[in-house]
């Protein structure tokens, strides 16, 4: 965890200092809603359906428990006893009143936390991989250029009124837990033969009416030239991203309307006048480096007994340990993700008492050190095989040890209609209905690996697109219909999902995805995945029989 | 006169008076100090010059600062219009004219321009600004200052954090 130093802590104070003077003048009447719009925004404000939106930021899904337990707290007091993580790898506390964002804000920035540029026409949030300096696969730890992105990215004086919202996420690992390609800015770290430390630059990649897995725009950039080459894109972009039309503003249509070749000669050319001027010195990443708090692996043995004693005595907690660890680079230790999707839960929320119990088994059991996924789970990254047992046991009394990650009730789905002012549909109680068809646990362990992502509208904050099944919300004549594609992913292997056929109405969709996985399983080979079979075989076997009846 | 805020060489905002006129590209030319479009310079800007009078450019956000290049020495004020706040190109309009051109005129902000973009602004190399809502110096002092460190190098003399805390 990067400790923040006082700098980093007045920055953070005086900010919410600031935004409570805004609310002081918008509530006293001064300013109007509109001109206070764009205040809000610079802050994580939304007003939706019901109530205003809070969006906090988690810098690249990394909290500690004092973190975690302040969320857990501000849910309490002032939202209804829980908050809803996002494929951003934020929380959201949707019941907020306008009066109380002040204090809010204050008691976010006592524990080094904000929600700045959550939202607006900015850089938001940048994301990277859970498993960052947990995992074997990763060349560098991407927490340190995350960190160093947020600072430079917060309140950039040049880049705060983009044409739209801007995304960088961040992997060091070959398995991509990000979904880069699909962001304004995907950075892979790389390394190169001579062994110098650098990154593939993807820019272009994103989701919404216009889906596109972005373009290569540089193979290799050194690391220490990282923000020059940041400037010069953005700054592209900020001069060239078209303005006047919303639905077209983001970076990945300038890209498609220029070529990938075009946009990434203009960066280049910019990226030469900009030069190292604009570059962090390499002692700031060095001391962003050092700030991180160390973690202290003890030295073990890679079996453990506990471990095998009770996956051997406690079938439930096999069933958990085969689905919802992942290995740890240190021999001894696991990553181990907590499901947010308890079938017939809301995908991503988590109540308050829920929020301090995660906190408390990263304090015991989890070297202070908790993640959260855009795939809306909670990871711990650091526990001993030894502790898994005891870890298990906490976070099944507590309804967190739903053995999914990855299965087919592991479901990504927006707020949709039930909070959300511009959704056209709900998103959520379809993903109550699919997980309850899928509730059988050996059913979803022999189907495998299966990402579905539901969105309640084109906007495609559910990722739908991305999903091997991804499920859009379309509203037909004031009724909600659901509009199915297959072959989507949002991994190494990235692609946009193709059309199933005509929208189903919402009570038949979670027959019809029962349908799919039967045609799956009638058609795999060997140990291909849901992904691998549509792949093999295309939409047709599927269309067919999901729409046989129709026929 | 009118007058607009301007950031003083020390730093602190005054209400200073302003001795331009702001003249559309089909309105008759007053006598004195002017500012024009880009188009209307290109066509009248070296007559008006050579009257002896000052001269300033208004830029669009479409325009490119590039196109001023050569007759930066020559021009007095830079107005950078944002048609609506939301549109952030005159932020990197009047960065390049610090930064890259080593512009040492007025950078003025025009159109909708408002005390909450009063920080970005001054980062960018602005120092002189009409505000459409009413604002007062006290006012965009009050935002420009607000935050006590910044983690950026810009087109101001502000230390970067990484540099702070060396």
């Amino acid at each position: 965890m990067y400790q923040y130093d006082t700098l980093d802590k007045e920055f953070l104070a005086d900010r919410a200092a600031e935004f409570r003077e805004q609310v002081a003048r918008r509530l006293a009447g001064e300013i109007t809603e509109d001109q206070f719009k764009m205040i809000r925004l610079m802050n994580g404000l939304y007003l939706q359906l019901h109530a205003y939106m809070l969006r906090v930021a988690i810098p690249y899904g990394s909290l500690n428990p004092v973190q975690l337990r302040a969320l857990a707290e501000i849910g309490r007091k002032y939202d209804k006893g829980y908050g809803h993580f996002t494929t951003r790898q934020n929380l959201q506390f949707h019941w907020i009143k306008l009066a109380d964002t002040p204090a809010i804000l204050d008691e976010l920035a006592a524990v080094d936390m904000h929600a700045i540029q959550t939202s607006g026409n900015c850089i938001r949030n940048v994301t990277a991989d859970p498993y960052a300096g947990a995992t074997a696969e990763e060349i560098d730890d991407p927490r340190v250029w995350s960190e160093a992105i947020r600072q430079w990215s917060s309140l950039h004086p040049e880049f705060s009124f983009l044409p739209r919202k801007f995304k960088i996420a961040i992997t060091a690992s070959a398995k991509d837990r990000t979904a880069a390609k699909v962001h304004d800015i995907g950075l892979m770290v790389r390394r190169a033969r001579d062994g110098t430390l650098g990154f593939e630059v993807i820019v272009g990649g994103g989701l919404g009416r216009t889906p596109y897995v972005g373009p290569t725009i540089r193979e290799f950039l050194p690391a220490n030239r990282l923000f020059s080459y940041l400037e010069a894109v953005l700054r592209v972009y900020n001069r060239h991203g078209r303005r006047d039309n919303s639905y077209k503003a983001r970076i990945k249509i300038l890209v498609a309307a220029l070529g990938a070749e075009e946009f990434a000669r203009q960066v280049e050319a910019e990226w030469e006048k900009v030069g190292a001027a604009g570059d962090l010195p390499d002692t700031e990443i060095a001391r962003i480096r050092g700030a991180f708090a160390p973690t202290s692996f003890d030295t073990l043995v890679n079996r453990s007994e506990a471990f095998e004693e009770a996956k051997a005595a406690d079938p439930i907690f096999a069933r958990w340990a085969r689905n919802n660890l992942r290995p740890h680079k240190r021999p001894g230790y696991s990553i181990v993700e907590i499901s947010l999707k308890g079938i017939g839960d809301t995908p991503g929320d988590a109540s308050s008492d829920q929020m301090d119990l995660v906190a408390d088994l990263a304090e015991r059991y989890g070297q202070d050190d908790i993640r959260v996924t855009h795939e809306q789970n909670l990871v711990l990254p650091h526990v001993k095989l030894d502790d898994l047992a005891v870890v298990h046991a906490e976070l099944r009394r507590a309804g967190l040890a739903t053995p999914n990650v990855n299965l087919i009730s592991d479901i990504i789905a927006c707020p949709g209609l039930d909070y959300c002012a511009l959704a056209n549909a709900r998103a959520i109680p379809i993903a109550q209905d699919i997980a309850r068809k899928f509730e059988n646990q050996d059913r979803a362990e022999l189907i495998g690996e299966l990402k579905i992502k539901i969105s309640g509208c084109i906007n495609a904050c559910g990722h739908h697109h991305i999903g091997h099944i991804g499920i859009l919300g379309v509203d037909k004549k004031g009724e909600e219909f659901y509009q199915l594609t297959l072959g989507g992913s949002g991994a190494e292997d990235a692609a946009v999902g193709s059309m199933l056929g005509p929208a189903l109405p919402a009570n038949r969709v979670a027959e019809a995805i029962d349908v799919l996985v039967d045609v799956y399983l009638r058609e795999r080979q060997d140990e291909e995945r849901f992904l691998d079979t549509v792949r093999r075989t295309g939409v047709a076997p599927f269309k067919e029989a999901v729409y046989a009846d129709a026929n | 006169m009118p007058t607009r805020i301007k950031l003083q060489a020390d730093g602190t905002f005054v209400l200073a008076e302003d001795p331009f006129t702001h003249v559309g590209d089909d309105a008759g030319l007053p006598p004195g100090d002017v500012i024009i479009s880009l188009t209307r310079f290109q066509a009248e800007g070296d007559r008006l010059l050579s009257e002896g009078r000052s001269v300033g450019v208004r830029i669009e956000p479409a325009e490119e600062v590039e196109t001023l290049a050569y007759d930066l020495p020559r021009i007095a004020v830079v107005a950078v219009a944002f048609p609506k706040y939301r549109d952030g190109r005159a932020y990197t309009a009047a960065r390049l004219l610090r930064e890259r051109y080593g512009f040492k005129g007025e950078i003025r902000a025009v159109g909708d321009v408002l005390r909450e973009q009063a920080g970005f602004m001054v980062r960018t190399g602005m120092d002189a600004f009409e505000p459409a809502d009413g604002s007062t110096p006290e006012q965009w002092a009050h935002v420009a200052h607000r935050q006590r460190h910044v983690y950026q190098r810009a087109a101001d003399s502000r230390l970067p954090a990484f540099a702070e805390r060396e």
